[in-house]
């Protein structure tokens, strides 16, 4: 990085990492750094009067950095680092800040249909707006048609536009256009009390309820300085682990349903069932939500419970096993996912996209590890990593990490740490600035906050890893036929809720 | 490879006993189903569903609903892909602004007799998302409702029993 941000001043109460307050040069020579590939953006959100970025210049710390919004404009990141764009976009149409040189300037997340302009800005009111009215990128060409689809989808899942241009059955551009259940989470989250914004974080997107309460709960544990008791750690990643296995298991079988192998579907529908079930038993609640709380943890593990997950592990692990080897003998269904979708390692690097898109295209990356928390930091484990970036990639990625998850699970469950499971969180200093990064199954998820000098959050942000894999989609589909969408889009499996937000 | 297949026919079968329609369920559907459409479905009926601002939680217990421990299917309920196919709308999430006209676009392609579920705490009371800038609100605000089923989010078992109740409300012999 040309500006060594360690010659700063931080500001003052912001952990585990340095906040820095720059000037509008200083960021744009950052921008100009990460467009040059010198280090990864984790995220860039606004707030009234402000602009702030996370960003990882390995081997140093991760940063964030803040800029002063002037006469409602900051320099474009964008313009020098693609991934930024969306995020530039977003805090347009939240805050009503310009990026100044923004290579696209058209709404983001505002479809004209809220009444108003810069809701977390100037709050201006607005006309409504017909929410087809958007401009798509043209594509010019002979033969050339269009194939316009959703936000209403065919199957059981979040609504979202995908417009294909295709040529025959290739295609030739696909554009996003997301947004749809955006639901002002940002801006709900000002003002409430750290108990009932947890509760609104385990909803940013529910797959990842876990993962989101695990790095909201870090975050306000680094504001206020004070730690969760070691038993309580574990039982966080225990809970992540059944997360990443269930989400896995969900999508391995529904990837090969897209190639309309209904059979490992149906066993790897149970496998998840199975695992929602024990943790409904050990826990109280099928997805776990609500159960990571800052400070620590709902509920406690009970030896017999430690002992039902036990018994799910010695009885999953054999079975998958059986249904992965009749994944990798069955040509017909490879055939479909070999060569498919191929996200180059070039792409994934710039995007810094996490979770199994990342790490199928070879960027060795995983929070657990790089940016490590307990009770992660406490041991190794095996990382896959991948080079072919295809669908199939992306199958044994989860593959693999399932196997990491029963690893870590078993050495967790077999010798669970003694004492509490909480600890009061509301800490020495209320006032403070937290942040936290945790491996969600998607990838790493970020969690920023501010705590007001009463502890209520006076702004919270939560950066979900689709952020940076929703945009490679659009590149690993390209070329490939228009039925291979649906095995491309499962293989990333993005969250609509946790982009829109 | 063979083994798996011979073992899938000759396990036993990993679908559970169906629930009792839910009591409070049949209630509030009882009341919205006139006799006249009772005979119209044969015992099938077609589900389109809708997330129209989820945080995506309840559509993993909807899909569960396929799986072969619930099996939705063995009583006579599927999903389908087009609303103009369908007889109930499964509606989930708090409407967002930007999913209104989508919704509404979708409840009136579908064909008269319908019934709309509103799944979850969100779709039945708008949830932690309540007063957002974002957000219109609670389903009913938008389109009719005909049953609420809530849970934040509701279990597969209790997606059930609120469907069997529908179900058997919708196609009684009168």
């Amino acid at each position: 990085m040309p500006i060594t941000l360690s010659s700063l001043t931080p500001v003052a109460n912001h952990r585990p990492w340095n906040r820095y307050e720059v000037d509008g040069a200083a960021w744009e020579a950052i921008g100009a750094s990460l467009g040059k590939g010198e280090g990864d953006l984790l995220g860039l959100w606004g707030e009234p009067g402000a602009v702030h970025m996370a960003l990882r210049s390995a081997p140093e710390p991760p940063a964030v950095v803040s800029l002063a919004v002037r006469a409602g404009t900051f320099p474009s990141i964008g313009k020098y680092h693609p991934p930024a764009i969306r995020l530039e976009r977003a805090i347009m149409d939240l805050y009503g800040y310009t990026a100044t040189g923004a290579p696209d300037e058209r709404p983001w997340l505002d479809h004209g249909a809220w009444g108003l302009r810069a809701p977390l800005g100037a709050r201006e009111p607005a006309l409504l707006r017909d929410p087809a009215d958007y401009a798509f990128q043209s594509v010019h060409g002979e033969g050339l048609h269009q194939i316009p689809v959703g936000p209403v989808h065919a199957g059981i899942i979040e609504p979202g536009h995908f417009r294909f241009t295709a040529n025959g059955e290739t295609v030739a551009r696909l554009e996003e256009r997301l947004g749809y259940v955006h639901k002002g989470i940002d801006g709900l989250l000002t003002d409430l009390d750290s108990d009932k914004a947890a509760r609104v974080v385990a909803r940013v997107s529910g797959d990842s309820t876990v993962a989101l309460s695990f790095a909201f709960a870090r975050a306000l544990e680094a504001a206020r300085a004070v730690e969760a008791p070691p038993r309580a750690q574990v039982i966080r990643a225990v809970m992540a682990e059944l997360e990443r296995m269930a989400n896995h298991f969900g999508d391995i079988g529904a990837i090969c349903n897209d190639a309309a192998f209904a059979l490992l579907h149906s066993h790897c529908g149970i496998f998840r069932e199975r695992v929602l079930a024990v943790s409904d038993q050990v826990f109280g609640h099928r997805l776990m939500m609500d159960e990571i709380l800052p400070g620590g943890v709902r509920h406690d593990i009970a030896a017999e419970g430690a002992r039902a997950l036990l018994a799910l592990l010695d009885e999953l692990e054999p079975r998958f096993d059986e249904v992965v080897r009749f994944y990798d003998s069955t040509p017909s269904l490879l055939d479909r996912t070999r060569t498919t979708g191929i996200v180059s390692r070039e792409l994934v690097t710039r995007w810094a996209a996490g979770g199994h898109v990342g790490r199928a295209s070879g960027r060795d990356f995983d929070a657990r590890r790089d940016l490590a928390y307990p009770p992660y930091s406490q041991g190794t484990f095996k990382i896959p990593v991948l080079e072919a970036g295809d669908v199939d990639a992306r199958l044994w990625i989860r593959v693999h990490e399932i196997e990491t998850s029963l690893a870590l699970l078993r050495g967790w469950l077999a010798a669970l740490p003694d004492g509490p499971v909480r600890v009061d969180a509301a800490g020495a200093s209320d006032a403070g600035e937290g942040v936290a990064v945790v491996e969600a199954f998607r990838g790493d998820l970020l969690v920023w906050l501010r705590l007001a000098s009463d502890g209520r959050i006076a702004r919270c942000h939560v950066r979900d890893p689709s952020w940076f894999q929703w945009p490679l989609l659009e590149a690993a589909i390209e070329g490939n036929i228009v039925a291979d969408f649906p095995l491309c889009n499962k293989s990333f499996n993005c969250s609509y809720s946790g982009q829109d937000v | 490879m063979r083994t798996l297949l011979l073992k899938s026919l000759f396990a036993r079968s990993a679908t559970i006993a169906a629930p009792a329609a839910g009591e409070g369920a049949l209630a509030e559907v009882g009341r919205a189903l006139e006799q006249r459409v009772r005979r119209l479905f044969g015992r099938s009926i077609a589900i389109r569903e809708v997330d129209a601002g989820s945080c995506n939680g309840c559509e993993l217990e909807i899909h569960a609903l396929n799986n072969a421990v619930y099996d939705v299917e063995r009583f006579g309920i599927r999903f389908v892909a087009s609303p103009r196919h369908a007889d109930i709308l499964l509606v989930t999430g708090p409407v967002t602004h930007n999913m209104k006209v989508a919704l509404e676009r979708t409840y009136a392609a579908t064909p008269d007799p319908k019934w709309v579920v509103a799944v979850g705490d969100c779709a039945a009371g708008c949830g932690v998302f309540e007063g957002s800038y974002a957000v219109v609100g609670k389903v009913e605000q938008v389109i009719p409702v005909d049953l609420h089923i809530r849970g934040c989010p509701p279990r597969p078992i209790d997606l059930l029993r609120g469907l069997i109740a529908l179900m058997d409300q919708a196609t009684a012999r009168v």
